[in-house]
């Protein structure tokens, strides 16, 4: 199935090519798709692409001629135009920029982003973000309206594009899709029809934060810090080639944010243990960090970093320079304070933290170290 | 891309600034209070921003585990004293400030003299799935 969809944006693009417009091309792959589910295990095609093609043009055709008032667009069908001079590479390319658009909201970019590129149903898009199917095909609808207007061959905007393939790989695995795997999919599409180095950085962060995933959650759904991962459980494969990914972004000398981040990732997954972390080269990596996106949440991992490469009392002097309501700053003095030997203060932090986590598996880890301190 | 829920309480919470009971509005004030909060689901379904909603009946009792092999003991319906929630909304918005802006317009549903309740909501963020890149 991946495979199938894989097949989807050089699909779009082509019916795109040949005259239809984007949300019309993209209905009529929808529906070749469902097609193909169905007919494909009985009956496999030659050539699966131009199998597609055929039929979502078919269905295209059927669509449009079955709209009265838009009968005028017969012309443009019946003169089928000859294949543009632009290859299909960077229609795929286009289509990324299309769906992150800059003027949709980032929840319908992702939705436009999973379907149109990533050749998902509505249905199963709707059951990954736990929202009702007819709320997320409003979703989708009104993103393909709101880019109707944007021509198909104007370049976007790579950050953007970035941002959203990030939304959607950190939200993880609350449906049936894996949506974690989905970006780093669609991230390695991408990789190989652009050469932005930030590109590879975002997929070589995906893939070092994937390579973890098994040991990150203990067997009663907890959450394992990575600090008491088991190592021995980490995906090693894919560790080295998101290393290998990164280094050959790194080698081109335009650093950007993922790229730093990835470089972090790839640092922790380099030590055999814990305690053989290289402190002081992430510290410096933070500092990168800071210097490419002056993000609070940045100088706060910067602060954690610090504690852990020149003490804990550095990291809560770092700490207190900054803004006591950003997210997770009680956890990471929490965390600083129990180091520096004050079991006391950390436990009523851990605590505080707790209540102020917005996600239930961090409640009940920062819940289970304010208790760990006070029954002991 | 968070979920909020949009709590509306029968008592409980601070009285609305204009506080008069239904029974109490003419049937065409409650049709066009009904109205707007139809129009309203309908209008967040459209912006796909709509989970769910539903309304419960005010009477509710309390239920406690009274130990091996004993029925449950039931307490209650306390309709005077506790606080009673009438009815929830689920949202799926991109900002905790739009959350915000859609409860404001939740209460400002017509009521009485076809005026807004100015009644009070409770927004609570449902806790999410934690992010898979946090270091």
């Amino acid at each position: 199935m991946n495979e199938i969809r894989s097949l989807v944006p050089a699909v779009i693009g082509i019916l795109v090519r040949r005259g239809a417009d984007f949300a019309a091309a993209e209905d009529a792959v929808q529906d070749a798709l469902v097609e193909a589910v169905r007919v494909w295990p009985d009956d496999p095609p030659r050539d699966p692409k131009g199998w597609l093609v055929t039929v979502a043009w078919r269905r295209f055709v059927d669509a449009t001629r079955a709209d009265a008032a838009r009968r005028r667009r017969e012309d443009v069908i019946d003169a089928e135009p000859p294949p543009g001079p632009a290859s299909a590479t960077d229609d795929t390319l286009r289509l990324y920029f299309l769906c992150a658009h800059p003027s949709l909201t980032p929840s319908s970019a992702v939705a436009l982003t999973l379907r149109a590129v990533g050749g998902l149903t509505t249905r199963q898009i709707a059951a990954a973000y736990l929202v009702p199917e007819a709320t997320m095909a409003q979703r989708i609808s009104r993103a393909k309206r709101t880019v109707a207007g944007v021509r198909f061959d104007q370049p976007g905007d790579v950050a953007t594009v970035l941002r959203v393939l990030y939304l959607v790989f950190n939200e993880g695995y609350s449906g049936d899709v894996d949506l974690a795997a989905e970006a780093i999919r669609l991230t390695r599409q991408l990789a190989a029809v652009s050469g932005h180095p930030e590109v590879s950085g975002l997929l070589a962060l995906m893939l070092l934060h994937h390579a973890r995933h098994a040991s990150r959650t203990a067997p009663d759904g907890g959450l394992v810090p990575l600090a008491e991962q088991d190592r021995g459980r980490w995906d090693t494969a894919m560790i080295a080639e998101g290393v290998e990914i990164l280094q050959a972004a790194l080698a081109r000398d335009r650093l950007g944010e993922f790229q730093a981040q990835a470089a972090i990732a790839a640092l922790h997954a380099d030590a055999p243990t814990a305690a053989e972390t290289d402190w002081i080269q992430i510290l410096e990596w933070y500092d990168e960090l800071v210097r490419l996106t002056d993000s609070p949440v940045v100088l706060l991992n910067r602060a954690v970093a610090l504690g852990e490469a020149d003490g804990p009392h550095a990291g809560l002097a770092a700490l207190a320079e900054l803004d006591p309501s950003l997210p997770r700053h009680t956890a990471a003095a929490a965390y600083l304070h129990e180091r520096a030997g004050d079991p006391a203060t950390a436990a009523r932090l851990y605590a505080e933290a707790a209540r102020k986590a917005t996600n239930l598996a961090e409640r009940d880890h920062l819940t289970r170290q304010a208790a760990r301190l006070n029954t002991r | 891309m968070a979920k909020y829920l949009l709590l509306k309480h029968y008592r409980g919470a601070p009285a609305a600034v204009n506080d008069v009971p239904m029974e109490k509005w003419t049937p065409e004030e409650i049709s066009a209070h009904v109205t707007y909060m139809r129009d309203f689901a309908r209008r967040l379904e459209r912006t796909g921003e709509f989970v769910t909603e539903s309304a419960l009946a005010p009477e509710g009792e309390w239920v406690r585990y009274d130990g091996e092999g004993r029925p449950p003991v039931t307490d209650g319906p306390f309709a005077e004293t506790k606080d009673l929630i009438a009815g929830w909304m689920v949202i799926d918005v991109d900002s905790h400030e739009r959350a915000i802006e859609l409860a404001g317009e939740l209460s400002a549903a017509p009521g009485a003299g076809g005026r807004p309740i100015h009644e009070w909501l409770e927004v609570r963020p449902f806790l999410a799935a934690p992010p898979l890149i946090t270091e």
